[in-house]
């Protein structure tokens, strides 16, 4: 067991890229289910809306890389309004349903064969980061402290990442003061209630479900950005529940919940496989138990017991309040 | 990566062995153990295919294996017009065909066929499909090829239906919208096949047992996890994110203990399909829609004339009202978790027999199962059997319009729409959308 080594990739898993786009996820996913309680299944449906905006923007349309990120948000919008338009009248759990099918349609769309042209097919995009880059002002060269010190291009991207991060949860917090916010935590708490003060329901669910979109999309752009690839299985569902999971770890309806959250959640789960490994390596597990190659699909184990044990002991979180949050479907 | 599962999942021996002791413990390890080493040993990931012009294998063509733009693997065809190249591992490649090396006379049938998407899964093979020459088939239109789909879509929705009545009863009782039932599914392929193939006994046995295990896999998880939940008043939206969780456990621990890699049962695997009028069935086929048809009325008649089925319906049409006129409500849906999974674990089986057992059947299959239950209407137990035939006949026929890898996009559309016009679903009352 090589204690110096886990912890120095735990340290390095604090603000890397996968906690960016996990935070960037979650926050929207805040947006719709800690705020709002849409029980969005699609969120992984807004980044590869964002993703494929800037991947395939570049690549296969030929638009500059600023049209592209709008061209993400624009469809994450349309995707937005796609799904609200026939389920936000109905029950919660239909929501969940059609929500999680579209972000499997979007899926299997785009990495079919026949929109080869238009996403890359099974090959995904690729070649489009040069855009984002080449606006980098770090000179090459290491940035950082310590054991978080980082590349030019990386550093770039993570510098950038982060203070998107700060702004989208600035917009929420002040979103969230305003009588906007306070209308859709009626929603949250009693959909009836807010109806019968004459606010239009739909609509206040539609502009929540449009604005953490664009956030998932942010979240796309991110992950395309940070693997400079858009691969379509990469935007399966379980990066939806990946980002689900760390938005009730750190507190849903919580405007630092998803952060702190999303950070907590990816680092312990480096710490967890870095331990296994190491144990592994010094021959505490044996192979009959876990075999080395299986580390990998330990984390997800944890993730879903993680899930379970949130959603029994502590739906809250490290920082909800269990009296603001009913978490219940009508 | 954070986001990415791991693809890289070794495929050895000593994994068909976990999966059994996942299951039954040590008395496998020792079984298992010998029977699929020969197996193992040539189960690197490659890209294989057939070189065939008019009939006549095409020998000496080199092909090479692409990823992300470059050349990874290169080989040849033999003398059998066959080439199996070795790839570095599971993922994505283009499979490219020199055509400067194709003999004299024999040409792409299409422009552009040189260049093929091929998948290889963790431990499988891809096939790499080039067409050359002229179409020596008799060309089959759509009218042609519809009763063939009609049949297969038959059966596939009444193997859907198998896992979506369990899900929408569950449902209508409970209120649970169970995202672990795929796992149910994928459980009952495994279990009948560390049954078949761990302990050697044959599939139909091997079947029987495992709907045995299933129903009592059903029982431990109700009275194990979700009777507690229930008494402890958790909400429905909690208890559905807590059966995301359950199905991450189960998924995963799956992959662990048995594998990334597909595989066959012992027995009917592999059958040459017999004609029947228009359309060719595979015996196997023929028993599984038989079996099916018959389990599906039996639940049908228990539901309809037993008093057990009559308080089951009543329980999902109201659980106060039926708790206050005597029925003993948690009896009531302890008895729909064992059937519910006993037949999740026999749809499973037959889903396994069609689609090669796998960590992930049921996972992919579940947001059918979904769109089955929405389809018939949340909560009916009829509704589901239609909405799973309506399911099943439509994925097959539409690959008459669109590309084969499209139809799960066209079933899921489909539920959208429905969702638009009749959010109750074709059976479902209208006091149940809310």
């Amino acid at each position: 067991m090589d204690i110096a080594v886990i912890l120095e990739n735990t340290i390095r898993a604090l603000f890397n890229a996968e906690a960016l786009i996990l935070a960037l996820a979650a926050i929207g996913l805040n947006v719709h289910f800690g705020y709002t309680g849409l029980l969005n299944f699609g969120q992984v449906g807004f980044a590869a809306m964002g993703a494929y905006g800037i991947g395939s923007g570049v690549v296969y349309l030929d638009l500059p890389f600023g049209v592209s990120l709008l061209l993400g948000i624009a469809l994450a919008v349309l995707l937005a309004l796609a799904l609200g338009i026939p389920t936000l009248r109905l029950r919660a759990d239909y929501l969940a349903i059609v929500t999680i099918a579209s972000s499997e349609v979007i899926r299997l769309t785009a990495r079919s064969a026949e929109l080869r042209e238009l996403t890359g097919g099974s090959s995904g995009v690729n070649g489009f980061s040069q855009g984002f880059y080449s606006m980098n002002p770090f000179s090459p060269g290491s940035y950082g402290i310590g054991w978080l010190s980082y590349d030019a291009n990386r550093f770039f991207l993570l510098v950038v990442g982060w203070t998107l991060v700060a702004l989208c949860s600035v917009l929420v917090f002040l979103l969230m003061r305003s009588p906007w916010g306070r209308v859709l935590r009626g929603i949250r708490e009693d959909e009836d209630a807010v109806r019968s003060l004459g606010k239009n329901v739909v609509g206040y669910k539609m502009q929540s479900l449009v604005l953490g979109g664009i956030f998932g999309a942010f979240a796309g752009f991110a992950f395309a950005l940070a693997n400079s690839s858009v691969q379509p299985d990469n935007y399966g569902t379980q990066f939806t529940f990946l980002a689900f999971t760390a938005m009730i770890l750190g507190g849903a309806g919580r405007v630092i919940g998803p952060v702190v959250g999303a950070i907590v959640f990816q680092t312990s789960l480096v710490l967890v496989e870095n331990v296994l490994i190491q144990a592994k390596g010094a021959g505490y597990i044996s192979d009959r138990i876990l075999e080395s190659t299986d580390i990998g699909a330990v984390r997800f184990v944890l993730v879903g017991v993680a899930l379970m044990a949130l959603m029994i002991y502590r739906p809250q979180g490290l920082f909800g309040d269990k009296k603001e949050l009913a978490l219940d479907a009508r | 990566m954070g986001i990415v599962p791991g693809h890289a999942h070794p495929p050895a021996a000593l994994r068909s062995a976990r999966a059994a002791a996942l299951a039954l413990m040590a008395l496998v390890l020792v079984l298992v153990g010998g029977t699929t080493v020969a197996h193992a040993v040539a189960s690197g990931e490659r890209v294989v295919g057939t070189l065939n012009n008019a009939g006549t294998p095409v020998e000496g063509v080199t092909i090479s294996v692409e990823r992300g733009g470059a050349e990874v693997a290169t080989g040849q065809t033999n003398d059998a017009g066959r080439f199996e190249i070795d790839v570095p591992g599971p993922g994505d490649y283009t499979v490219v065909l020199d055509t400067g090396t194709l003999p004299d006379g024999v040409e792409l049938r299409r422009e552009g066929g040189e260049r093929v998407e091929v998948t290889v899964r963790p431990g499988g093979s891809g096939a790499a499909l080039f067409l050359l020459g002229e179409n020596t088939n008799v060309a089959s239109t759509r009218l042609d090829r519809a009763p063939q789909l009609l049949v297969g879509g038959i059966q596939f929705g009444l193997v859907l239906a198998m896992g979506s009545i369990g899900l929408s009863l569950i449902f209508g009782t409970t209120g649970l919208t169970n995202f672990a039932h795929g796992e149910l599914i994928t459980g009952g392929a495994l279990l009948g096949y560390v049954v078949n193939v761990g302990f050697g006994v044959n599939l139909i046995p091997a079947t029987i047992i495992a709907v045995l295990v299933g129903g009592a896999a059903g029982f431990a998880l109700d009275r194990g996890l979700w009777r507690p939940l229930r008494r402890r008043g958790t909400g429905l939206i909690a208890m559905l994110v807590v059966s995301i969780g359950l199905a991450f456990v189960l998924r995963y621990l799956y992959l662990i203990y048995f594998g990334g890699s597909s595989r066959s049962y012992a027995q009917y695997a592999t059958q040459s399909p017999v004609d029947v009028g228009p359309v060719g069935i595979l015996p196997r086929d023929m028993v599984i829609m038989g079996v099916s048809v018959l389990v599906l009325v039996l639940v049908g008649l228990a539901l309809q004339r037993t008093r057990f089925g009559k308080a089951t319906r009543a329980v999902a049409d109201n659980p106060s009202l039926a708790a206050s006129s005597g029925i003993d409500v948690d009896r009531v849906i302890s008895v729909v978790w064992v059937f519910g999974a006993a037949l999740a674990v026999l749809g499973g089986v037959f889903l396994a027999l069609s689609q090669q057992v796998g960590f992930q059947l049921g996972q992919n299959a579940l947001l059918l199962l979904f769109a089955a239950v929405t389809l018939g209407g949340l909560g009916t137990a009829y509704g589901a059997l239609a909405g799973a035939l309506v399911i099943g006949v439509f994925t097959q026929l539409s690959t008459l319009f669109i590309a084969a890898e499209l139809q799960v996009v066209g079933a899921l559309i489909v539920l959208i729409l429905v969702l638009i016009v009749r959010p109750q679903g074709i059976l479902g009352s209208r006091e149940r959308i809310g």
